[in-house]
């Protein structure tokens, strides 16, 4: 601990920007002025600060994509993470939230530029962590809904919960999230249409029937009930109205009945 | 707002840093543990399951607060977006503390998730005191600043440490948060006497002590590199500097970290048992 008052030369001075560009590449040697007690370069003591990002973020990448992580195995998956992370380090001190950029990172990625259904598999994995983290609310009793008689139902506007949202996609992500993390059946190709929701604080995805989505979505924009079953009657003539309003029940992702 | 007003201040013994997996514990059976610390970024959700705990946790324990997202050493400004989330979670739990770090982890809009190092200059002083005054007004709260552990020096630095700290501390009226295994850390990686740094240190203006695990490493001339990986019990010692702060300063709120591998509750209690067992009996 001496007290040095002199004015160091210029060069020894380091800044922040050189600092990140030499924590986030590994080809850049650490900034001169970095020192050992001996006043030597710090080259290998700047490692430790290299890994502790390299390993604090791609550790918050396999907890926030465990599906992923299984898909891919965890060493494969951990050196895909040290790429992602210096192309998008995080924009935000949320690390609750990081990875928002992995579907299309992996549909640009050699190593898994074949697998098609992963970036859809990613975006359930968001999905997922978005609704764990969303707004509390109270969903309504499913009675409420029932007893309103179809006239009045039409003109309703169904507020739903903060947590839910819509995932469309052309493969069985959900069939596949199920196989990895619940030893649900094996997945057969098929498109799948989910409903995100959550019931008190545990996260759930449900299978929607077709055109269940567009539904969903509808009601999300704030569109009347029989507006919202008009667009997805247009696009799916027996589009089943009954199932969709079932999962929407039971994935607690009604909060309230506005009548119109 | 929370009504907090009986543990509005934190006790004078062993606190744990807060980690899910322990909540049944926590809420039944705490044992030796008297507070809690959380991190401020892991409940800046909208809700959920992480504030639903909290809420209730901040009925039983006194609360503090703990930053690791404001890189209060950052070059640039601080992020107005992030200052007003910590706000709002402040406002909502008015915890007994709130404590940020003596480093950076923010650098054009990237957040790099780790306490990054900072030269100890007269620039950086002038930073470093703004952002704790826009900190401390923003928040309406007086603040407690945290030492790091370092794994190498800037050849630019100036000042030593404990004087920096002193400094930004009478420049500002921010209290210190003294983490005792950094101290520790920072003394073998950079080859000084850690009992010589205490003894140069401000502990008149320490509000609360951290302890923790480290990892042994090696630089590149195979010298000892320790890694303050908050993965294993508190080092002996690390006990041991612990027994010379509380001799020379006096008790403090005591907290034990154990943020990687984290173990059984009954573990991290008995961490907190013995934090609260140096303290007995020291006079204040």
């Amino acid at each position: 601990m001496t007290l040095e008052l002199t004015t160091p030369p210029q060069e020894m001075t380091v800044n922040q920007t050189s600092f990140r560009n030499a924590l986030l590449d590994p080809e850049t040697p650490a900034p001169d002025g970095l020192v050992t007690p001996e006043g030597t370069h710090a080259e290998k003591r700047f490692g430790v600060y290299r890994n502790n990002v390299a390993h604090s973020l791609s550790s918050a990448l396999v907890d926030g994509f465990p599906v992923l992580t299984k898909l891919l195995g965890e060493e494969f998956f951990r050196q895909m993470a040290l790429v992602y992370l210096r192309i998008h380090p995080p924009a935000s001190q949320l690390i609750m939230h990081y990875g928002a950029a992995m579907p299309t990172f992996l549909v640009g990625f050699p190593g898994t530029v074949h697998l098609k259904y992963l970036p859809d598999v990613a975006r359930l994995e968001l999905a997922l962590r978005r609704a764990y983290h969303a707004g509390d609310a109270e969903a309504i009793a499913p009675a409420d809904l029932t007893q309103l008689d179809q006239a009045t139902l039409m003109d309703t506007r169904l507020v739903l919960a903060p947590a839910v949202e819509t995932l469309t996609s052309e493969f069985p992500v959900l069939s596949i999230w199920e196989f990895n993390m619940q030893d649900g059946p094996k997945p057969t190709m098929q498109a799948e249409e989910i409903l995100i929701s959550r019931r008190g604080y545990d996260p759930v995805a449900q299978r929607l029937p077709v055109g269940g989505a567009i539904f969903v979505n509808a009601l999300i924009k704030g569109h009347a009930f029989g507006t919202a079953l008009g667009l997805a009657t247009s696009e799916v003539a027996d589009f089943d109205l009954t199932a969709t309003l079932s999962a929407l029940i039971a994935g607690h992702g009604i909060i309230k009945i506005e009548k119109g | 707002m929370l009504d907090i007003s009986p543990k509005a201040t934190l006790p004078k013994a062993g606190g744990v840093g807060y980690k899910p997996q322990h909540f049944n514990e926590l809420m039944n059976a705490p044992g030796s543990v008297t507070w809690l610390e959380i991190h401020a970024e892991n409940y800046m959700g909208d809700g959920g399951r992480p504030l639903a705990q909290l809420r209730h946790l901040a009925e039983k324990f006194p609360i503090s607060v703990h930053g690791v997202g404001l890189s209060i050493g950052g070059e640039a400004r601080l992020d107005p977006e992030h200052l007003s989330r910590l706000k709002t979670l402040i406002d909502w739990l008015n915890p007994a503390m709130f404590s940020e770090h003596l480093a950076w982890s923010t650098h054009d809009a990237q957040f790099l998730n780790d306490l990054l190092p900072l030269p100890y200059t007269n620039d950086t002083l002038t930073r470093v005191t703004a952002h704790i005054n826009e900190v401390q007004d923003h928040l309406g709260r007086k603040m407690l600043l945290e030492n790091p552990s370092s794994y190498l020096a800037f050849a630019q630095s100036t000042w030593s440490e404990p004087d920096f700290l002193r400094e930004l501390a009478r420049r500002t009226g921010c209290g210190l948060l003294l983490d005792v295994n950094n101290v520790f850390v920072s003394a073998t990686n950079l080859n000084f006497d850690p009992r010589a740094y205490i003894d140069a240190y401000p502990l008149d203006l320490v509000e609360e002590f951290h302890l923790a695990g480290h990892d042994e490493d090696a630089d590149e001339l195979g010298r000892k590199l320790l890694i303050d990986s908050h993965g294993k019990p508190v080092d002996e010692p690390v006990w041991a500097l612990f027994d010379h702060v509380i001799s020379s300063g006096g008790a403090r709120p005591a907290l034990v970290e154990w943020d990687n591998d984290v173990p059984d509750f009954n573990v991290l209690e008995a961490e907190t048992a013995r934090a609260a067992k140096h303290m007995q009996g020291v006079v204040v």
